[in-house]
């Protein structure tokens, strides 16, 4: 059995405070075999620690431990009491409730902080959330704003076009009111007109009749001679048959002039259908030739009938010169039909050139357009870029040709001089790490000397200690129960120091760093758990090294400690 | 032939010598070759009787009197042997035959502007007339002045009548009050009827081009409307802007060039044709950039005829030139192509133009503006040409020759005859 020490592990977070504060671990505290030591933090130590020394005191001990018992034999842990009954303890079961209530206790921690951390997930989503809505209400509010002010933009408008709206009838109505002013007018002018006229034409009238009743004899022509008619014939007499003349004579002008513009118009009908026929033959000619095919699509066997048809049909024409109405239509139609088709074709052409893959008929041969242009632009590039290296070797080269041996003999000494100064640099640098290394080099060996002397010191020491040592240990020897494996542990440390003695002679030569380490190696033994002793050792070693030790303050304020320690 | 007072000069066209004169009772008011050049009739209105001279036979002699009836005008018919008398108020119209010394009357006659239209090969002739508030057209032969057709028009007032000049195809139009065109056939069939608007003031001038093909009515809203005669529908209209901005064109500006006198030849007292030739400004034509704004007149609003519209129209011989003037820009003349039916040229002078013609044989437009130049045009150039002269000699009238190698210029008093000579190559 070992020693009872309560360490107190304290409450972590404020919910357990709730929880009865029993939850006191127990530790052994392990001679020294056990080598660690869990320190726990301890905030509110102190309270707990009284109220912890409250549960149990040296009255009520029975009474508590059955207590515990009970307690954990409830929560189905196995009993603490031994097998038999009586007030023995099982130790290894009340270790092994102990080691399950730590268990218990890490897992209740951890769920504890699992809970904590989604708290805090939960607290910041939540305040995320809330961030969120205050600005989507914000947002809200300013779109319903501007919606109110669009409606009330919108509302204005609308009135306005009304307005317009309004004024433009408005303005249409009194120019149909003027329009029937004036009508009205222009009736009403006419209207005078004539019956101004009317006194006119009598007054006309009136007036004719009395000229011709004047018979005035001024009116009379007086020629000398008769003159001959202007086409030589006698002057006729007007009867029925010359009107009937007459009337002929008009018409055959009529029907002269009617003639003259249908032979016209016949010319232009037969140029313009020679143009048309041409036009059509041109199409049919532009159109990729569908007599290969003519078993694919039905439609393109009916179009090549319907051109045989056609052509049939216009060389038929062409014989007879018929021109009605149905031949006409028909041409008129045919054309139509074959510039639809050639219109079709070329925008297939133009969709084929624009996807870049042609259809059934030439896969390999058609490259397209886009392709072959890529490739070109590319080709181009390649030959500007190979001339323009061209150029710049012929330049090179005439450089190299063309000058003379004094910039050549000028260059390469350019060349040696940044390699001789490049050099030159590198020396120096070499020479100050050589003088470096003979420094250290130096420091080392009066180290090693100044250890060798230490060492001899430390061993006449040594041999005297021992001498003391064993005669101090048979002295005590039954004082402590520790003292025998004390003694052995002493012992056993002795032997650890010797062996850490000689390795720092080794390790001192070789490099300076380690020297820290050393003396902490040492002084780690040189804690509260060693004996006096082994501290004496240290001291005097760590005291035998001071000098040697330039750099090494850690080991001067340790020592500095140990010995005010002591 | 020209006529001063009461006398009739008649000189020869090439040397303008004097070849007759010939001393008629009165102010001679009008005179008119007849269509074989060999007789001349003047008209004396004040007097009402008309003379005709013979050019063969110096004695012969021919006088018609009107009497009480009155003259208001009077004119060949197309064989040279008739003469027709248009009375006071246009009572009637008397037919006089120098063959026959027969008369015939025809009533009612109409007192428009162009009642009497004869066709170009001179068979029938066309009358308006007018009985009971309603126009009427009659159409007569020539020959034996029977009368062919008699039909009833469908307009407000009949204002003019004009044969196309294949003959076949007779326009009658509207007063301006009213926009209307009608197309008669010989025969007296309404062929077609157009109007363009209606409330605006319509028709304003007309003409027949040479082939027939189209006619081109001018109206006050200062566009010319052209009709093909197949269908009698409008092919274009031909706008008269004020700024004329297309390319295409080119405009011609007259502009004044200051003389240069030589200071070494003044003289004191300064001769008689330096004086002249200071005082009178030369000018040239310039050739303007596009866009150019022209000199456009709003004219008065309360007026009657107002000089709006186009007002002249005429066509070249060869029918591919048509020349309009367009009443509100009267400086300009504007000359379009009639085979692209666009606005070639605009000769821009510095008054307004008072007349042009054409030249009967080739595409040459002579233009004159009340000044003491005559103005040139044709597809290859335009040119001034100075009158030589004392003092000023404005430029009323012209009247080409009919073989086109020289031009009659008229001014208030006198006239003078420019001769085109032939560049010899």
């Amino acid at each position: 059995m070992g020693d009872w020490k309560t360490i107190t592990v304290p409450v972590l977070s404020s919910d357990s405070k709730n929880i009865l504060p029993y939850t006191s671990d127990r530790k052994i505290s392990p001679t020294s075999m056990n080598s660690q030591v869990l320190r726990l933090p301890l905030p509110s130590s102190k309270n707990m620690h009284s109220f912890f020394s409250a549960f149990c005191t040296e009255e009520n001990i029975e009474q508590r431990i059955s207590y515990i018992d009970r307690e954990l034999t409830t929560l189905g842990f196995p009993s603490i009491y031994a097998e038999s009954k009586g007030k023995e303890l099982n130790l290894i079961s009340i270790i092994n409730c102990i080691n399950e209530l730590l268990v218990l206790q890490h897992k209740n921690l951890r769920a504890q902080e699992e809970v904590e951390m989604q708290h805090l997930k939960l607290g910041s989503d939540m305040d995320h959330l809330q961030n969120c809505y205050a600005k989507l209400k914000e947002q809200l509010e300013l779109s319903k704003r501007e919606i109110v002010g669009l409606q009330e933009r919108d509302r204005q408008l609308q009135s306005k076009n009304r307005n317009l709206h309004q004024s433009l009838k408005n303005e249409k109505d009194e120019v149909q009111k003027l329009q029937n002013i004036i009508s009205s007018r222009a009736t009403q002018y006419n209207h005078d007109m004539k019956r101004k006229e009317r006194e006119y034409n009598k007054l006309k009238e009136r007036l004719h009749q009395l000229v011709m009743n004047k018979k005035d004899k001024k009116i009379a022509m007086e020629v000398l001679n008769y003159v001959g008619r202007a086409d030589g014939k006698r002057g006729a007499w007007r009867t029925d048959k010359t009107e009937a003349r007459n009337e002929e004579e008009m018409y055959k002008v009529l029907l002269s002039d009617y003639e003259q513009r249908q032979n016209q118009l016949l010319l232009e009908n037969a140029e313009l259908k020679k143009v048309l026929q041409q036009m059509k033959k041109d199409i049919i000619s532009l159109l990729p030739p569908q007599k290969q095919k003519p078993k694919e699509r039905s439609e393109e066997g009916l179009v090549l009938s319907d051109q045989e048809e056609d052509i049939g049909e216009l060389n038929k024409e062409n014989m007879w010169e018929l021109s009605c109405e149905t031949v006409r239509e028909q041409l008129t139609n045919s054309i139509r039909k074959q510039w639809r088709m050639l219109k079709n074709h070329v925008e297939r052409l133009d969709n084929q050139v624009s996807r870049g893959h042609s259809g059934a008929l030439n896969e390999k041969d058609v490259i397209s357009r886009e392709d072959h242009e890529l490739e070109t632009e590319k080709l181009e590039l390649e030959i500007q870029q190979c001339k323009e290296m061209i150029k710049t070797q012929q330049q090179l080269l005439q450089q190299q040709l063309t000058c003379d041996d004094d910039t050549t003999l000028l260059l390469q000494d350019c060349y040696l001089l940044e390699e001789r100064e490049r050099l030159q640099e590198e020396w120096r640098l070499f020479r100050e790490q050589k003088k470096n290394f003979e420094k250290e080099r130096k420091s080392f060996t009066e180290a090693a000397i100044r250890l060798g002397l230490e060492r001899k010191a430390f061993e006449e020491d040594r041999g005297t200690w021992l001498k003391q040592q064993f005669l101090s240990m048979t002295a005590d020897c039954k004082s402590e129960n520790v003292t025998t494996p004390s003694a052995f542990l002493r012992s056993k440390y002795l032997v650890q120091i010797i062996f850490l003695r000689s390795d720092p002679d080794i390790r001192s030569v070789k490099s300076a760093s380690r020297q820290r380490k050393l003396p902490s190696v040492l002084s780690a033994p040189v804690s509260a758990e060693l004996c006096q002793t082994p501290q004496y050792i240290a001291q005097n070693s760590v005291a035998s090294e001071k000098p040697a030790a330039d750099n090494m303050p850690n080991v001067w304020v340790e020592s500095d400690d140990k010995e005010e320690t002591e | 032939a020209s006529c001063m007072q009461h006398r009739l000069l008649v000189r020869d066209a090439r040397s303008l010598h004097i070849l007759q004169l010939y001393t008629c009772l009165d102010q001679i008011q009008y005179i008119e070759w007849s269509s074989d050049s060999l007789f001349i009739l003047c008209a004396m209105y004040k007097r009402g009787i008309v003379q005709v001279w013979s050019l063969e036979q110096p004695d012969w002699h021919c006088k018609i009197d009107e009497g009480s009836a009155g003259l208001v005008a009077s004119c060949w018919s197309p064989d040279g042997r008739h003469i027709l008398n248009t009375t006071e108020f246009h009572l009637r119209i008397t037919v006089w035959s120098l063959c026959t010394k027969s008369v015939s009357y025809i009533k009612y006659p109409k007192a428009c502007q162009q009642g009497v239209a004869f066709t170009k090969d001179g068979r029938y002739m066309a009358v308006a007339e007018r009985r009971d508030c309603k126009d009427f057209i009659s159409i007569f032969v020539c020959s034996n002045w029977q009368l062919l057709r008699h039909f009833d028009t469908e307009t407000q007032d009949l204002f003019g009548i004009e044969w196309a000049p294949n003959g076949c195809v007779l326009a009658a139009w509207d007063t301006c009050l009213e926009y209307k065109v009608l197309l008669y056939s010989l025969d007296g069939r309404l062929l077609s009827s157009y109007r363009a608007y209606e409330w605006p003031l319509g028709v304003k001038s007309i003409a027949w081009s040479p082939s027939s093909q189209f006619l081109a009515i001018g109206s006050f809203d200062e566009k010319v409307r052209i009709l093909n005669h197949v269908t009698w529908k409008k092919i274009t209209e031909l706008d008269h802007p004020a700024t004329i901005a297309s390319k295409k064109t080119i405009v011609y500006k007259e502009v004044e060039k200051s003389p240069t006198v030589e200071t070494e030849r003044l003289s004191f007292p300064p001769t008689r044709a330096l004086a002249s030739s200071l005082f009178s400004t030369q000018s040239k034509y310039d050739i303007s950039q596009v866009p150019v704004s022209l000199q456009y007149i709003k004219p008065v609003a309360d007026r009657a005829n107002p000089k709006v519209g186009v007002g002249m129209l005429a066509f070249s011989a060869d029918n591919c030139f048509l020349a309009t003037k367009n009443d509100n820009i009267p400086n300009a003349v504007w000359i379009w192509d009639m085979r692209k039916l666009k606005l070639s040229v605009v000769l821009e002078q510095l008054c307004s133009i008072q007349c042009f013609q054409w030249d009967p044989c080739q595409p040459r437009l002579a233009v004159c503006t009340g000044s003491s130049r005559v103005y040139l045009w044709s597809p290859a150039g335009c040119m001034v040409v100075q009158v030589p002269g004392e003092g000023d000699f404005q430029i009323v009238s012209l009247s080409w020759h009919p073989s086109g190698n020289s031009m009659v210029l008229l001014s208030k008093d006198n006239f003078c005859v420019c001769y085109l000579e032939r560049e010899e190559v």
